[in-house]
C-alpha cells in the first residue's frame, strides 16, 4: 500500500485534498486508534487545523515546498511552544516550552502539519515504551507488544498509518529499535547532522535526531528539511545538505562480531536481506569490529554520566514536579526528584552519579571513554575496506510488554545500535521480513555524513523488496478515508 | 599574639580571584551581562536552565581571557576545554557549573606587584572561564527564598595565583595590581562594590624552611581592606593554634566583616566531590592565530610600563607615576593633556589635583570630565607662559567647567590676562611706592618685611592679576631707586 510523502504530495498538489482534510483524517485516525495503541501523549488539533489552512493557503498561493501540508508528529522530547513537552515524565507532565525546538521551527517553516506529541521511554531512557509516565505504547502488529523505545510512540504511529512520517531521537538505537519492532524505515543521522536545540537532552554526546517513515523515500525530505547547522548548537556541523548518493559499486561489510544473540528465524531474514543487496548489484564483505562486546557497558557509563549531570536542572526550583510543602531545601529536592522520576530514570542517574565519583571516574568514566574511542577506530578501520555496514537491528522482534524486568537485559536490546551511536555515525534500519508474523530490520551503517549513501542503499532494498509496504492487518493508507482520494486508493488496492 | 612571636612564621597566601568580564552579553547566551536590571529581567532560557537550551561560547569572552593571558606572559595552550563542575544550589540553573578544570584557557604567567623591598614576581598559575551563578535572597522574604537569576551566566574569569604571596598587605597588592591590570585591558570594570571581583584566599603558615603546612581557605572577599584583615586575622589564628601545639584544621571559612573575624563555614555550604566531567555540549575551543592576533591588539602598554615610564621619562614621583597610571582613563586622560601641549609635571599636578578634586566633587568620572584634555592643556601653557597665574587658572578651570569655551577668550573676556611686562604693572608700582611713603622709608631702613606689603597693594590694585615674580622684581628697582 502506498501513501507515500510523494503519492501524499501529488493529492495535495492536485487538490485531490486540501491539507486540511488530510490532517483532519489523520486527527480522526488518532482519535480511534490512540486508546489502544497510547501513541500520542498529546494531540493538537487546534495548532494543526492551523497548521493545515496556512498550508493550503501556501499550496493555493503556489508556494508549496516537498513537505507544505504533510501531516507528522513529534516526539515529545522536542520543546513546541504553548504545547506540553513531557518527555513521557511527571517530573515534566505539566511543562509547557516557551520556545519550539529548532527542528520543530524548521519543519513548521517547511510546511509540514504537526498533529501532536508522540510517546516514548522516560526522558527516553529505555527500549520498550514502559517507563514512560504515560504507560507504554503498544506494538499494532500485536498490541501485547512493546513498539519498541524510546520512540516507540513515533514508530507505532507511523506503522499503524496514523501519520505518514514522525520524528524520534537516538541516543543508543531509540529510532531504529523499535522502527525495527513496527516494520517502519527509521534514520539516525550522524552525530552533529541535526540540531540538538530544543530536544530536551538525555545524553548529550549521543542524543540525535531522526525520522521515522514508512520507507525511504519518506524519510529523505523530512532529514533533509530537519537538518542543518544551528547557531544555538555548538555541537551541530557544517556540511553540505544529504543528498542521496550512488548506489552502484558500494561494498559492502558485513561485521562478523552483530550475529551472536541473533533469533534463529530472525536472522534468517537478515540473511535473506544481505543477498538481496548482494543480489542489487552490491558486493559483500566480512569485517570485524573487535569491540562490539564492550559497547553496552561503556554506553551505559556514559550516557548515564551525561545524563545525572542533564537531569540535575529538575529540582523543583523554577519549573516541573514540585514537592508539596518542603520542609526545607533538602527536603524539597530529595521528594521532587523522587516523586518526579520514575524508576529506571533514577536508576541512570545514580548510576551516573556513581561513575563520575572521585575514586570511580578513571575505572568507569574514562575507561567508557577509552572503549569508546576503540570502537569509533574499529568503525574507522572497517570503512577503509567497505563503504558501510550492515548489521542486525535488534536482536529479536518485539518482545511481549512486561516480559523484560531484568534492567540488564532490556540493556542488551541496544546491543547492536550502541556502537554505531558511541562511534555517532548515520544509521538506518529497513523492514527486513516477518519472522513469526512481526516485522524486523536490517541495520546499515555509514561513514560520518555519508546518510546519503544510507538512503541510497535503503532505497535500492527497497525497490527490490516489499518490506516496508507491509502494513499491519487491517491499516488503511494515510489519507485513505478522505472521499476522491485517488492516489491513497490506487495505493490501497497494490 | 604579640609581634616577637610573628617573627618565628612565615605565612603561605595564594588568591583564587574571580574577574567578571566586561562582556555585552554573556558567556554561553545572547541574554544582557549588565549590573543591574529587575530581578530575572536578564536571564533567558539558557540562563534559567530551561529543557532544551544549549550554551554558545561567547567568543568576546575567550578574546578577553586570551588579552589576559598574553598580558602577563602565560602559556596559552592549542586548545581549551570547558567541564561540568555538579552541585545543587537553587541559584545555580542546571544543576551545574560550566567551568574548565584541567584544560584553562589561560596556562602559567606572572604578575608583578610592588613590595617594600622592590618588585615581587607573583606567579599565576592558571586562569579559567566559568559562568558566574545567580544570587538568592533568603532574608526579604519570610519562609521562602527569593532567586534573581540576573547573574546567573556572567562570564568569571577565575585567576589563581601561585602561594607566593607571604604577607595580607601582599596579598591586598595583588588584587589590587589584578584589579588595575584587568582595567588597562579593559576586560573588566573591576568595580568590587558591584561584585565585578572577589576573592577566596588560601592560607597557611609554617617555620621559614619548612614545607607548607596545612592551610585553610576564606571565601568571599570583595575589597582590599576586607582581604587584608581576613588574612591577617587568619594567619594570627592559625599562629595560635600551632603555637597552641594544636594543627590547623583544613577547612573553608567565611570573612564576617562585621565581627571582623573569620569563622569556619557549616559543611551544608560545602560539596566535596564535584564530579567534573568534560561539557558534551561544548566542543574543545582551539586558540587559533586570528583569535591570538586579534588578542594581542587589545593589549596596551601595561600598568608598570607606563609607571616606569612616567618617572624615567617624564620625570614624575614614584607617587604621582603610580595615582595617574592607576585608572587606564586617568592615564589615557594625563596622556592626552600632554599629547595637546602640557607640560608633563604641570599636566601630573594638575591632573591630580584640581580635575581629581572638580570630578570628586561632581560625583563624575574622568572619562566624563566636561573639561577636555585640549582645553586643560591650552590653560596650563597660559600659565607656563606667564599669561595667567595659578589661581587664574583655577578659576579659569572653573568656567571651562561649567561654561565651556576657549581658554583666551575666556581671559581676554574677562580681563584676566596677568600683568607681567606692561607698562601698566610699572604704573601699578610706582603708583603704591609713591602712595605709601612712610612703609617706603621704612623698607629702606632695613625693614625688609614690608615687601609683602607692597606686593599686596600691587596685587589688591590689579585683581590678582599682577605676575608675583615680575611684581616683586619691579617693586625691589622701585623702592631701592625711590
Amino acid at each position: 500500500m502506498d501513501a507515500s510523502i510523494a503519492a501524499l504530495r501529488r493529492g495535495l498538489d492536485a487538490r485531490e485534498y486540501s491539507a486540511r482534510e488530510l490532517a483532519s483524517a489523520c486527527l480522526a485516525r488518532i482519535d480511534a486508534a490512540n486508546g489502544h495503541l497510547n501513541c500520542f501523549i498529546t494531540v493538537t488539533p487546534e495548532r494543526a487545523l492551523a497548521d493545515a489552512d496556512a498550508a493550503d493557503a501556501r499550496l493555493a498561493a503556489g508556494a508549496g515546498g516537498p513537505l507544505t501540508g504533510i501531516p507528522l508528529a513529534h516526539k515529545d522530547v522536542f520543546c513546541t511552544a504553548g504545547v506540553p513537552t513531557t518527555c513521557a515524565s511527571r517530573m515534566l507532565a505539566d511543562f509547557v516550552a516557551p520556545y519550539d525546538a529548532t527542528v520543530v521551527a524548521k519543519l513548521a517553516a517547511a510546511g509540514a502539519v504537526c498533529l501532536g506529541k508522540t510517546n516514548m521511554d522516560e526522558f527516553a531512557m529505555g527500549s520498550s515504551g514502559e517507563t514512560s509516565w504515560f504507560g507504554p505504547a503498544r506494538n499494532p502488529w500485536d498490541r501485547t507488544r512493546t513498539p519498541g523505545g524510546s520512540s516507540g510512540g513515533a514508530a507505532s504511529a507511523v506503522a499503524a498509518a496514523l501519520v505518514p512520517v514522525a520524528t524520534g531521537t537516538d541516543t543508543g538505537g531509540s529510532i531504529r529499535q523499535p522502527a525495527a519492532f513496527c516494520g517502519v524505515t527509521g534514520l539516525k543521522p550522524t552525530y552533529g547532522r541535526v540540531s540538538r536545540r530544543g530536544m530536551v537532552a538525555f545524553a548529550s554526546s549521543l542524543d540525535q535526531g531522526g525520522v521515522f517513515g514508512q520507507a525511504v523515500a519518506d524519510v529523505e525530505p523530512l532529514l533533509q528539511a530537519m537538518e542543518g547547522q544551528d547557531p544555538l548548537d555548538s555541537t551541530s556541523a557544517n556540511q553540505p545538505p544529504t543528498r542521496r548518493g550512488e548506489f552502484k559499486g558500494l561494498t559492502v561489510g558485513l561485521p562478523e562480531e552483530y550475529w551472536d544473540g541473533v533469533g534463529g528465524a530472525t536472522a534468517a531474514c537478515l540473511e535473506a536481506a544481505t543477498r538481496e543487496l548482494e543480489a542489487a548489484g552490491c558486493r559483500l564483505k566480512t569485517v570485524s569490529l573487535p569491540h562490539t562486546r564492550a559497547a553496552i557497558a561503556a554506553y551505559y557509563v556514559i550516557a548515564s554520566a551525561e545524563a545525572s549531570a542533564n537531569l540535575s536542572r529538575y529540582d523543583g526550583v523554577r519549573f516541573g514536579h514540585r514537592a508539596e510543602a518542603p520542609k526545607d531545601l533538602e527536603d524539597l529536592y530529595r521528594r521532587s526528584r523522587s516523586e518526579g522520576f520514575g524508576t529506571e530514570v533514577q536508576r541512570r542517574i545514580l548510576t551516573g552519579t556513581y561513575v563520575l565519583s572521585v575514586g570511580y571516574y578513571d575505572a568507569y568514566y574514562l575507561k567508557a571513554q577509552k572503549v569508546r574511542r576503540l570502537i569509533a577506530e574499529d568503525f574507522r578501520e572497517a570503512f577503509r575496506e567497505v563503504d558501510a555496514i550492515a548489521a542486525p537491528t535488534a536482536p529479536d522482534v518485539a518482545f511481549r510488554l512486561g516480559t523484560v524486568r531484568d534492567p540488564v537485559a532490556m540493556y542488551r536490546q541496544d546491543a547492536f545500535t550502541v556502537p554505531a551511536s558511541l562511534a555517532g555515525l548515520p544509521a538506518m534500519t529497513v523492514p527486513c521480513g516477518l519472522p513469526g508474523g512481526l516485522p524486523t530490520g536490517l541495520q546499515l551503517i555509514a561513514p560520518h555524513f555519508r546518510e546519503g549513501r544510507l538512503l541510497a542503499l535503503g532505497a535500492a532494498f527497497q525497490q527490490r523488496t516489499d518490506w516496508h509496504e507491509r502494513r499491519p492487518p487491517g491499516t488503511l493508507a494515510v489519507g485513505a478515508e478522505i472521499d476522491g482520494a485517488a492516489g491513497a486508493e490506487k495505493g490501497a488496492a497494490k | 599574639m604579640g609581634k616577637a612571636s610573628n617573627m618565628e612564621w612565615e605565612s603561605v597566601i595564594g588568591l583564587e580571584a574571580h574577574v567578571q568580564l566586561a562582556t555585552r552579553s554573556k558567556i554561553f547566551s545572547g541574554a544582557s551581562a549588565a549590573f543591574g536590571g529587575d530581578a530575572n529581567a536578564q536571564a533567558c532560557g539558557v540562563d534559567l536552565g530551561l529543557p532544551g537550551t544549549l550554551p554558545v561560547l561567547n567568543r568576546e569572552a575567550v578574546r578577553m581571557a586570551l588579552t589576559f593571558g598574553l598580558a602577563i606572559g602565560a602559556d596559552i595552550a592549542p586548545t581549551c576545554r570547558f567541564d561540568r563542575k555538579n552541585y545543587f544550589y537553587p541559584d545555580l540553573p542546571k544543576g551545574y557549573q560550566i567551568s574548565q578544570l584541567d584544560a584553562p584557557i589561560v596556562g602559567r604567567g606572572t604578575l608583578a606587584i610592588d613590595a617594600p623591598d622592590g618588585e615581587r614576581r607573583i606567579g599565576i598559575t592558571r586562569a579559567h572561564l566559568e559562568e558566574d551563578a545567580g544570587k538568592s535572597f533568603h532574608e526579604a522574604y519570610a519562609g521562602l527564598s527569593g532567586i534573581d537569576l540576573n547573574r546567573a551566566g556572567t562570564p568569571l574569569l577565575e585567576v589563581v595565583s601561585e602561594p607566593d604571596l607571604r604577607t595580607a598587605e601582599e596579598a591586598a597588592a595583588f588584587f589590587r595590581e589584578l584589579r588595575t591590570l584587568v582595567r588597562y585591558l579593559r576586560i573588566s570594570d573591576g568595580n568590587l562594590n558591584e561584585g565585578s571581583m572577589r576573592c577566596d584566599a588560601n592560607v597557611s603558615v609554617r617555620r621559614p624552611g619548612d614545607p607548607l603546612g596545612a592551610y585553610t581557605e576564606i571565601k568571599n572577599l570583595n575589597s582590599f581592606r576586607f582581604i587584608e584583615r581576613a588574612i591577617g586575622h587568619e594567619i594570627e589564628r592559625q599562629i595560635d593554634v600551632l603555637e597552641r601545639g594544636e594543627d590547623v584544621v583544613r577547612e573553608t571559612r567565611l570573612y564576617d566583616a562585621q565581627a571582623d573575624q573569620t569563622r569556619p563555614m557549616r559543611s551544608k555550604e560545602l560539596s566535596d566531590d564535584y564530579r567534573y566531567f568534560p561539557d558534551p555540549d561544548l566542543l574543545p575551543v582551539r586558540i587559533t592565530t586570528d583569535l591570538l592576533v586579534e588578542a594581542r591588539a587589545h593589549v596596551p602598554e601595561l600598568p608598570r610600563a607606563k609607571r616606569r615610564r612616567y618617572r624615567e621619562t617624564l620625570g614624575l614621583s614614584a607617587y604621582e607615576a603610580r595615582q595617574l597610571a592607576q585608572s587606564p582613563d586617568v592615564a589615557a586622560y594625563f596622556e592626552a593633556t600632554m599629547a595637546a601641549g602640557g607640560e608633563p609635571q604641570r599636566a601630573a599636578h594638575w591632573v591630580m589635583d584640581q580635575v581629581a578634586a572638580a570630578l570628586n566633587r561632581m560625583g563624575k568620572s574622568i572619562k566624563d570630565c566636561p573639561v577636555a584634555p585640549r582645553q586643560l592643556a591650552q590653560l596650563l601653557e597660559r600659565v607656563a607662559d606667564g599669561s595667567v597665574s595659578g589661581k587664574i587658572a583655577a578659576a579659569i578651570l572653573d568656567v571651562l567647567w561649567s561654561e565651556g569655551g576657549d581658554v583666551d577668550a575666556i581671559i581676554e573676556a574677562r580681563g584676566w590676562r596677568q600683568l607681567g611686562d606692561s607698562e601698566e604693572l610699572a604704573r601699578v608700582v610706582a603708583e603704591a611706592v609713591a602712595a605709601h611713603p612712610a612703609q617706603a622709608r621704612q623698607y629702606r631702613d632695613g625693614k625688609a618685611k614690608l615687601l609683602g606689603f607692597f606686593v599686596g597693594q600691587v596685587m589688591r590694585a590689579t585683581d590678582g592679576k599682577a605676575d608675583p615674580k615680575r611684581a616683586n622684581e619691579l617693586l625691589l628697582k622701585a623702592l631701592k631707586e625711590g
